[in-house]
């Protein structure tokens, strides 16, 4: 994406767009921050909110028509906010000083306002602070107007008076009993000024006064009469006063570019009433009651007003904030997050500040699915971590071992093709993903035994990553080559339909390799009934957690949910399941980039249900297990071999995992096709570790695994190269096999290396390495 | 890292030397950046401790931060 395309995804987030009570106010009060300030009893900053797009505000404010009101989100869930009454009653307790007038240097241009009701007052106003020469003409003895006519009760005359005196404050020039077209003849008038506004009210003259010339465009009330613009209570035919008000602003506008001869059309579409794309979700709002004045009268005291505007639900979006426990943290919005990653993409010198925010996102794609505009943060991520490692910026240590992980899942050692044994060909193929492999090899045989019993045509195998690992961390090239390697097989294969244990691997398929026909092994089971094995000990109540890769996969989800009822188990449907699913915390490799984010993800996602959960993909039931939570493989039930009254169990550890897959690839060909599989060992493979489980999660959550252990030890053997704490007794030793420097503090006991801890650094020690 | 006092308080000695671990200035480098900073290192062969600490507090913080760089 380029720069203007980034800016364009950064508009989809209507976040910042103004809410509806704001976007209906014709002069676009900020109601939703008045209303805030008034909560916080807050009065003169209210105040201020309000005068800011109110001139006059002492007189609209206690005459105001409200059309706000009709627009207030509290009114779908009740009463809505009494806008109009708040503004009444700020406008007697507020105690700020008249507001202060800037006025713009002299323009030398002189415009004449023909009468003095609001929307002439509103134009002559705006001008006169634009810095133009004004002079109002007004047929009677006052200004007002039609605003003259409201009892003393509701506009006392001093409040006109007092805001009215500003005229006076800016310079304008009052002509009272100057008829226009009496006295003075509206050629006179284009004669001497270099533009006229009309503004006179409904029972004026105006119609005669412009009779020849009753076209007036309403969006920049020009009339077709040269320098001539009109606006205010007759043209609008209604007595709304904050309608006049508006009619005068935007003439003014008008008025201002047509003496700076600039368009008069140009960017005018959000001026007056219009509607807002702003959404806000009511769900969960309390209908509360309007709040009424003690004294009908006198309006609210201080205390009622602060309790009714706080009945304000001070509408925003927010719903993929809400959401997600990633875009929460980070403490703002997706269109900030686009412009900071933008920016970060863009900078050449300085610090990328939001490289933590970019390899932080775990690709769900929730946000997406609640969002009104479908505002999706991983088309930005995905965007920027690739261009992060085209041009060298991706830090070295966000993926580093997951892309290692990926290399040896792919490595001869790991990955095989074969057709079944005793076929010749291939009508399906089962790729169990490199997850499950780690995760639980003896299902990955469990699996193939049933494709094997239940599928005509030959079931081969095909044992590798899917190459997500490269494309989440931006690796495009890698993840081509990788996609390159799968596409070469399934033709040698003789192009089988590919059976797909891991959702993640579905996904892959699906959207980058079009080609291949392709099934979920749970469609299957849910197809051909469930192995004879099958079936938990026990049964019970279980929460689905889908995985974020299912997401849109309604078949997928659905014959899980089949086998569940097959095995006798009550299904509870979480809140976000099925296409509002959210992520187990270990998606966007963020384990690696932001260990602490995914645990809180995970942590989030484990709470949001007392029951068992029920995973379907071994990423999504390690990352739950992991934060405690009581989480089953679908496998796990299918073949009976969860214990329901046993604690949450952990899943492997990443070395555990490694040496799972290893060992996987050695046991199915050695038992299933009769080869000799001669497993490679390195010199350092046979040095004997104890590691306490404690001391294992400690190694897991720092990414050390056991061969790095292994290689450091064995560099202390050869080399004598140890340090000793003479404190523990312990020693201490270092060794760096690539890129990374592994410590290890251990002692030697007579069997074997204790290992007490162990820990990395990237960083070169003078010295050391 | 421009502290100077990052090695720790206990005490330490090279294995092979058979000799007690002092301060001494070590120069560390990460992504094309150095810094020199005191570090308990053997004056003999010249191994350098790099404790827990060190490595999972500062010296990971000057890691990220010169690859925010």
């Amino acid at each position: 994406m380029d720069h203007k395309e980034w800016r364009e995804y950064e508009e989809k987030c209507i976040q910042e767009r103004p809410p509806a009570c704001m976007t209906t106010c014709p002069v676009h009060v900020d109601a939703r921050g008045f209303s805030s300030a008034m909560k916080a009893g807050n009065v003169n900053k209210a105040w201020e909110v309000f005068r800011k797009t109110v001139p006059f505000p002492g007189i609209i404010a206690r005459i105001c028509d409200h059309p706000c009101e009709s627009a207030c989100k509290r009114g779908e869930v009740g009463d809505p906010v009494a806008i109009g009454a708040l503004e009444k009653a700020c406008a007697t307790l507020q105690t700020a000083p008249p507001v202060k007038l800037s006025i713009a240097p002299s323009k030398r241009k002189r415009v004449a306002v023909v009468g003095g009701g609001l929307s002439g007052l509103a134009t002559a106003y705006d001008l006169a602070v634009k810095g133009y020469g004004v002079v109002l003409f007004e047929a009677g003895e006052r200004l007002g107007g039609a605003i003259l006519s409201y009892p003393e009760a509701t506009l006392p005359k001093q409040v006109i008076e007092e805001d009215i005196s500003v005229m006076e404050r800016l310079g304008v020039e009052v002509r009272f009993g100057a008829t226009v077209g009496e006295m003075v003849t509206m050629t006179d008038l284009q004669r001497d000024f270099d533009a006229v506004y009309v503004g006179q009210g409904k029972s004026a003259g105006a119609h005669s006064l412009l009779e020849h010339s009753a076209m007036i465009d309403p969006v920049t009330f020009a009339t077709n009469i040269e320098g001539i613009f009109a606006g205010g209570s007759w043209r609008t035919g209604s007595s709304s006063p904050i309608l006049s008000l508006s009619d005068g602003r935007r003439a003014a506008t008008s008025i201002d570019r047509y003496l700076q001869n600039v368009s008069l059309t140009a960017v005018r579409e959000n001026e007056g009433p219009h509607e807002t794309s702003l959404y806000t979700n009511l769900e969960g709002i309390e209908p509360l009651p309007l709040v009424t004045a003690s004294d009908a009268k006198a309006g609210y005291t201080l205390e009622e007003a602060m309790e009714e505007a706080g009945r304000c639900i001070e509408c925003e979006c927010m719903e993929c904030v809400k959401n997600c426990e990633y875009l929460h943290q980070f403490k703002a919005y997706p269109k900030v997050y686009a412009r900071q990653i933008n920016q970060n993409l863009r900078i050449v010198k300085g610090l990328h500040g939001a490289n933590t925010l970019i390899n932080s996102c775990t690709l769900c794609g929730l946000c997406k699915e609640v969002c009104p505009e479908d505002f999706d943060m991983s088309v930005l991520v995905r965007e920027a971590r690739t261009e992060m490692v085209n041009t060298g910026k991706m830090p070295p240590s966000a993926h580093a071992f997951p892309l290692q992980e990926l290399e040896v899942a792919n490595s001869e050692a790991v990955a095989f093709t074969r057709h079944q044994p005793g076929k010749g060909t291939s009508r399906y193929a089962f790729f169990p993903g490199c997850e499950l492999s780690g995760s639980s090899p003896d299902h990955v045989e469990r699996a193939y035994a049933y494709l094997t019993d239940k599928l005509d045509g030959g079931v081969g195998m095909m044992m590798r990553c899917c190459g997500a690992t490269a494309e989440a961390a931006g690796e495009m090239k890698l993840f081509a080559e990788s996609l390159q390697k799968i596409r070469q097989e399934w033709q040698e294969m003789g192009q089988p339909q590919m059976v797909l244990a891991c959702s993640t691997c579905y996904q892959t398929f699906k959207n980058h390799l079009p080609e291949m026909e392709i099934v979920s092994l749970w469609e299957l089971y849910d197809e051909y009934g469930l192995p004879d094995e099958a079936g938990s000990k026990v049964t019970g109540v279980v929460a689905v957690h889908d995985a974020c890769t299912t997401r849109y996969e309604a078949g997928i989800q659905e014959s899980v949910r089949h086998i569940l009822k097959k095995l006798d188990f009550t299904i509870e449907e979480l809140s976000n399941s099925r296409e509002k699913t959210a992520c187990c915390g270990a998606g966007g490799l963020v384990p690696y980039a932001n260990r602490q984010m995914a645990n809180d993800m995970a942590k989030r996602r484990a709470s949001e249900s007392q029951a068992d959960y029920v995973a379907y993909c071994a990423m999504c039931r390690d990352s739950l297990a992991a934060q405690g939570k009581k989480t089953y493989h679908l496998l796990d039930l299918i073949y009976g071999d969860a214990d329901l009254s046993a604690p949450a169990k952990r899943g492997p550890s990443y070395s555990k995992k490694r040496q799972n897959r290893l060992q996987l690839n050695a046991k199915m060909r050695e038992s299933w096709w009769g080869e000799m599989v001669a497993l490679e060992k390195k010199s350092y493979q046979s040095i004997p570790l104890k590691i306490s489980d404690d001391v294992e999660q400690i190694l897991d959550a720092r990414m050390v695994l056991e061969e790095d252990i292994q290689k450091v030890i064995e560099h202390a053997e050869q080399t004598g190269e140890v340090l000793v704490d003479k404190q523990s007794g312990h020693l201490i030793a270092n060794f760096r096999p690539t890129s990374v420097t592994f410590w290890v503090e251990y002692s030697k006991d007579e069997d074997g290396y204790v290992i007490h801890n162990a820990y990395s650094h990237r960083m070169t020690v003078e010295g050391n390495e | 890292m421009a502290t100077n006092d990052l090695y720790p308080k206990g005490e330490y000695e090279c294995y092979k030397c058979n000799i007690p671990l002092e301060p001494a200035k070590v120069t560390v480098t990460y992504l094309g950046s150095n810094f020199t900073v005191d570090l308990l290192k053997c004056k003999n062969c010249g191994h350098v401790l790099i404790t827990e600490d060190l490595a999972l507090g500062k010296m990971l913080e000057v890691e990220k931060m010169l690859e925010d760089k």
